[in-house]
């Protein structure tokens, strides 16, 4: 059994926190249960079931820290583990850079745990594989898919008072269909705290029907193009971007957050005014933690407001250098949409791109947050309000920064990654060449 | 990405080095990687204790893997140390073969009552799945090796020598960088030993003691003026090879175009981030490329990751047949392809090789995580398609019934499947230096290093980049180059390959973490080539202005 309950999880803490002769000892306590199933070529490959549990333990002697962690959790062994930490704290060099723990802090509750999802067992997940195997035997298309799901519990108490526990469930599915003419691909991801929202056959059917629809793809000249990005093409681009919402390396002159002559874009505006993105570990399709492996809390929190950058995140350290507050990075994203729904979005198109997907996303230039990478499993046409046909996939070299300028339509928003995007409609958009893979 | 990456992120600058957590083990004091750990003849005890439940639990195949990963990291910024790490992680996976369906599971509970859970558990596995198994694990024929050992070939362990000594090489490293024109550095230090003791049923029981090496950094040279930043990374390869890689012997060093130093098989990490700090200095004013058709010149540092990404991955077998179609993708190399044996993967000139036998590399073992012993083998000869890269329960897919031994398991809590050995181009077999492939360009670039790079998920159509780009205009460097990619497609790119230096100019480059499966394992595996000359690729200008 990896999941304690709050007092459980209370009292093996305090209890190795009784053996600490540091002058501060931080431990972290988690463990979680999870399986998965595997499968392709329309059969399960593989299926698995795994149990973690770790405490780590934190010791300081003034500026100098040791971590080690262990899986079992009586007395010697506790006992065992701080000794570790500690004789590692004074053997390690001093880090300048070295933050005192905090003391007592106060929490939302979270909202992340679902007893549906902790009761997942074997039979719900073969009866998953099950659900994109038999409609795509009967399509003539093979499934080639993956399902994981996770219940556990994570806690942290210090020396000096601080005291939090969480308790959260996951689940992640994602299948690739492909046709067996071997022209057609199809894809598609869920991802829920609370399975009771997971349909395995209505998803399957999502990228089923991909498949089939993108077979014989015609190919038309790279160049630039409106497309209408699906959340799950939008959201690698997006969330590339918020990795330089970073105050540090935007003072230090090394992020695309840096400004020309010094000092950082923190108050401008670097995108369309319609672009406003937040975070919120307490909004209910996207719950998350609320605090951190440090302690901090993590509240609501605007990030881009009217396109202008609103906060970026400060560590604790650069906090105090710059006699800022720290600002904790956020546990989830939100961007705000619209009321078009994905047909509406090809509706209003005259000519342009619908992609479900981008792939193997790498960054290209940092300075302006240039990336490439392609478009896969179903990129289609669209010609006068309608879906003509398929078209072969591309390489784009594109920056989320002229993404995110270029907007022409919000969309509805959906849950992708644990992170709520909506469908987007942005004009010329560069795609650099075409790639024969489907 | 997935939300728990946003918070690994958290904090972290640019250049700051991702360790993946799959790697880490319990933390443990630096004297403890030099415990000698469990002796060979109580894992053979332990080892039958998991063949023996297996057997009379009905399994017609079991192999037992104990292992014991010790791993240790140093990471530093500019004069700071950030972190020294070292972990430990011991247990034992067993595999079985029961109603002709895999099972796997594993404990850290090495012990006979631990050992006989975990194997009855795969037992059970087996059982249940070969209710959904359409067609029976067909396995090839093996040799009983008996008691045998293999080491890589190490003369100095990591182990041995004091992280202070680590500390002061990377921070001597930073200091020279600073001193050059950096305005930031980030150095790290990867240290791995893999004590490895496989069993089986078929008879064999193999001791293997692993060493693999990598040391590396970011220079970061900035123009605040300008808003400019750039960035050179460590001309260093990761290694299988001891600490002696650290040595910077000059007799392992060649004279590169430009005045850049390559390594071969010894590492001068002061000298590399001396020159580092003055390239990337000297890109911020470098001049941006004409976007167009040039013969490129690819230095193996970087050729290594191009070979990796359209010849290591396209001819991994499990991909050719839709095993990883979820994941990392299927691959344009298909069977009937392989099968018409007239297949022009490259030019004439173009031979790649599988091998993890070769020394020095990332994949050298004596024997895989199947207890196969490992080979050199051919992918591609004269230009044509040849072979893939298999394993035991896949050769009889492609008629052969001999294991290539390239299976592999990150750790003995992950089950072993295919995994790409090192793939590497030979050398030109004539004399042929790069000094000579220079003179011979009219209009080029050459490219050194590791960069940018992307390819999809059939392995056809790629876009690369490099750490430093210089301009070859008729026959000579005219200067440095900024914002180059190429963009190519695998078999056009290959077909162009007109010349190869010599074995003088051989050298290997690698990777520590491929990621491959689902959940996602890791494996480091190398690629050597020599530097080679391609026709007319398509360079981009990757520049924009926001």
């Amino acid at each position: 059994m990896a999941i304690y309950t709050k007092e459980e999880a209370r009292q093996i803490m305090e209890k190795a926190l009784s053996f600490s002769t540091a002058d501060a000892c931080e431990v972290n306590l988690s463990g979680s249960e999870s399986g998965n199933i595997r499968y392709a070529r329309n059969t399960v490959s593989t299926s698995g079931h795994r149990s973690n549990q770790t405490l780590v333990v934190q010791s300081n002697f003034g500026k100098k820290s040791g971590t080690a962690t262990i899986d079992e959790f009586d007395d010697i062994s506790l006992k065992k583990v701080v000794e570790r930490a500690e004789e590692l704290a004074n053997l390690s060099p001093e880090n300048p850079e070295f933050m005192d723990i905090l003391g007592p802090q106060s929490y939302d509750d979270a909202v992340t745990f679902s007893e549906a999802t902790s009761k997942i067992s074997p039979d719900y997940r073969a009866e998953v594989a099950a659900s994109s195997i038999n409609p795509a035997v009967s399509k003539d298309v093979t499934a080639a898919g993956f399902f994981n799901d996770s219940s556990g519990f994570t806690a942290m108490m210090n020396s000096k008072g601080l005291f939090a526990y969480n308790k959260s469930t996951s689940s992640n599915f994602t299948v690739t269909m492909r046709s067996n003419d071997g022209t057609g691909s199809g894809w598609v991801t869920r991802d829920y705290n609370d399975i009771s929202k997971f349909d395995a056959v209505e998803a399957s059917n999502v990228a089923i029907d991909k498949a089939i629809m993108s077979r014989k793809a015609k190919a038309i000249e790279p160049g630039k193009y409106t497309v209408i990005l699906e959340p799950a093409a939008s959201i690698g681009l997006l969330q590339n971007m918020f990795r330089s919402f970073n105050a540090r390396t935007a003072d230090e002159g090394r992020s695309f957050m840096s400004k020309e002559g010094g000092g950082t874009k923190l108050g401008e505006k670097i995108v369309d005014e319609r672009i406003n993105i937040w975070s919120d570990p307490l909004h209910p399709e996207v719950p998350a933690s609320t605090w951190n492996g440090q302690g901090q809390p993590i509240k609501k929190m605007n990030w881009v407001e009217n396109g202008v950058v609103k906060n970026l995140s400060y560590g604790r350290y650069w906090a105090k250098e710059k006699g800022v507050d720290p600002v904790p990075f956020p546990s989830n994203a939100i961007m705000g949409g619209g009321d078009a729904s994905l047909e509406d979005l090809i509706k209003s198109t005259r000519k342009g791109i619908l992609v479900t997907r981008l792939w193997y996303i790498r960054g290209v230039d940092p300075q302006t947050l240039l990336y490439t990478g392609l478009t896969r499993d179903g990129t289609f046409y669209i010609e006068n309000g309608k879906i003509k046909h398929p078209v072969k996939n591309f390489r784009f070299n594109e920056s989320p920064i002229i993404m995110l300028n270029n907007l022409e339509t919000l969309g509805k928003q959906v849950r992708i990654n644990g992170n709520l995007i909506p469908y987007m409609k942005v004009r010329d958009f560069t795609f650099t060449s075409l790639s024969d893979a489907v | 990405m997935k939300r728990r990456d946003f918070i690994q992120y958290a904090g972290l600058g640019t250049g700051a080095l991702m360790v993946p957590s799959l790697l880490m083990g319990n933390n443990i004091p630096v004297e403890a990687l030099l415990n000698p750990g469990m002796d060979v003849i109580t894992k053979k005890l332990l080892a039958d204790v998991a063949l023996n439940t297996a057997k009379s639990a009905g399994a017609t195949y079991a192999d037992a893997r104990i292992g014991r990963y010790l791993n240790q990291y140093v990471f530093t910024r500019e004069d700071k140390v950030q972190n020294v790490v070292n972990t430990e992680s011991f247990g034992i996976g067993v595999r079985v073969i029961a109603n002709g369906t895999w099972g796997f599971a594993s404990t850290n509970n090495v012990t006979e009552d631990g050992i006989k859970k975990a194997t009855m558990q795969a037992v059970a596995i087996a059982k249940a799945n070969s209710k959904i198994q359409k067609e029976p694990v067909k396995l090839a024929p093996v040799p009983s090796y008996g008691e045998v050992s293999w080491k890589t070939p190490i003369k100095k362990d990591f182990k041995t020598v004091p992280v202070s000594e680590k500390v002061d090489l990377l921070l001597t490293a930073n200091a020279a960088a600073m001193e050059n024109g950096a305005n930031f550095v980030n150095s790290a230090l990867f240290m791995v030993n893999e004590q490895k003791y496989f069993a089986s049923t078929e008879g064999s029981y193999i001791d293997q003691d692993i060493h693999r090496i990598w040391p590396t950094f970011g220079v970061t040279a900035i123009d605040r003026s300008a808003g400019k930043f750039k960035s050179r990374q460590a001309m260093s390869a990761p290694m299988g090879m001891g600490y002696e890689y650290m040595d910077g012997l000059d007799s392992e060093k060649i004279a590169g175009p430009a005045g850049l130093n390559l390594y071969r098989n010894s590492y001068d990490m002061v000298e590399d981030a001396t020159l580092a700090a003055k390239q990337a200095k000297e890109k911020l004013t470098a001049k941006s490329v004409d976007a167009g058709k040039y013969d490129l010149v690819l230095e193996p540092n970087h050729l290594g990751l191009t070979i990796h990404e359209s010849v290591g991955h396209p001819l991994e077998l499990d991909r050719v047949l839709g095993y990883e179609a979820n994941y990392a993708g299927t691959s344009f190399a298909t069977i009937d392809k392989w099968k018409t044996k007239s297949f022009k993967y490259g030019s004439d000139i173009v031979n790649l090789v599988a091998d993890k036998t070769e020394v020095g590399s990332l994949g050298a073992v004596g024997y895989d995580d199947e207890g196969v012993k490992t080979k050199k083998w051919d992918l591609v000869r004269n230009g044509i398609l040849t072979n893939y890269q298999a394993i035991r329960d896949q050769v009889h897919m492609i008629d052969q019934n001999e294991s290539h031994g390239c299976c592999y398991a990150q750790s003995w809590n992950d089950v072993q499947f295919q995994r790409m050995p090192n793939v590497s181009l030979e050398a030109g077999k004539e004399k042929y230096s790069i000094n000579d492939m220079i003179k011979d360009v009219e209009k080029g670039i050459y490219i050194a290093g590791r960069g940018s790079y992307s390819i999809d998920q059939q392995r056809y159509n790629f876009q690369f980049g490099g750490t430093v780009y210089y301009e070859i205009k008729n026959g000579e460097i005219v200067g440095m180059l900024d914002d180059v990619a190429y963009q190519s497609n695998t078999k056009e790119f290959w077909n162009s390959c007109v010349k190869i230096c010599d074995k003088d100019d051989y050298r290997i480059f690698g990777s520590f973490f491929d990621g491959k499966g689902q959940p996602p394992q890791i494996s480091a595996v190398s690629h050597g080539s020599s530097t080679s000359r391609f026709n007319d690729v398509n360079v981009i200008n990757t520049g924009r202005t926001i």
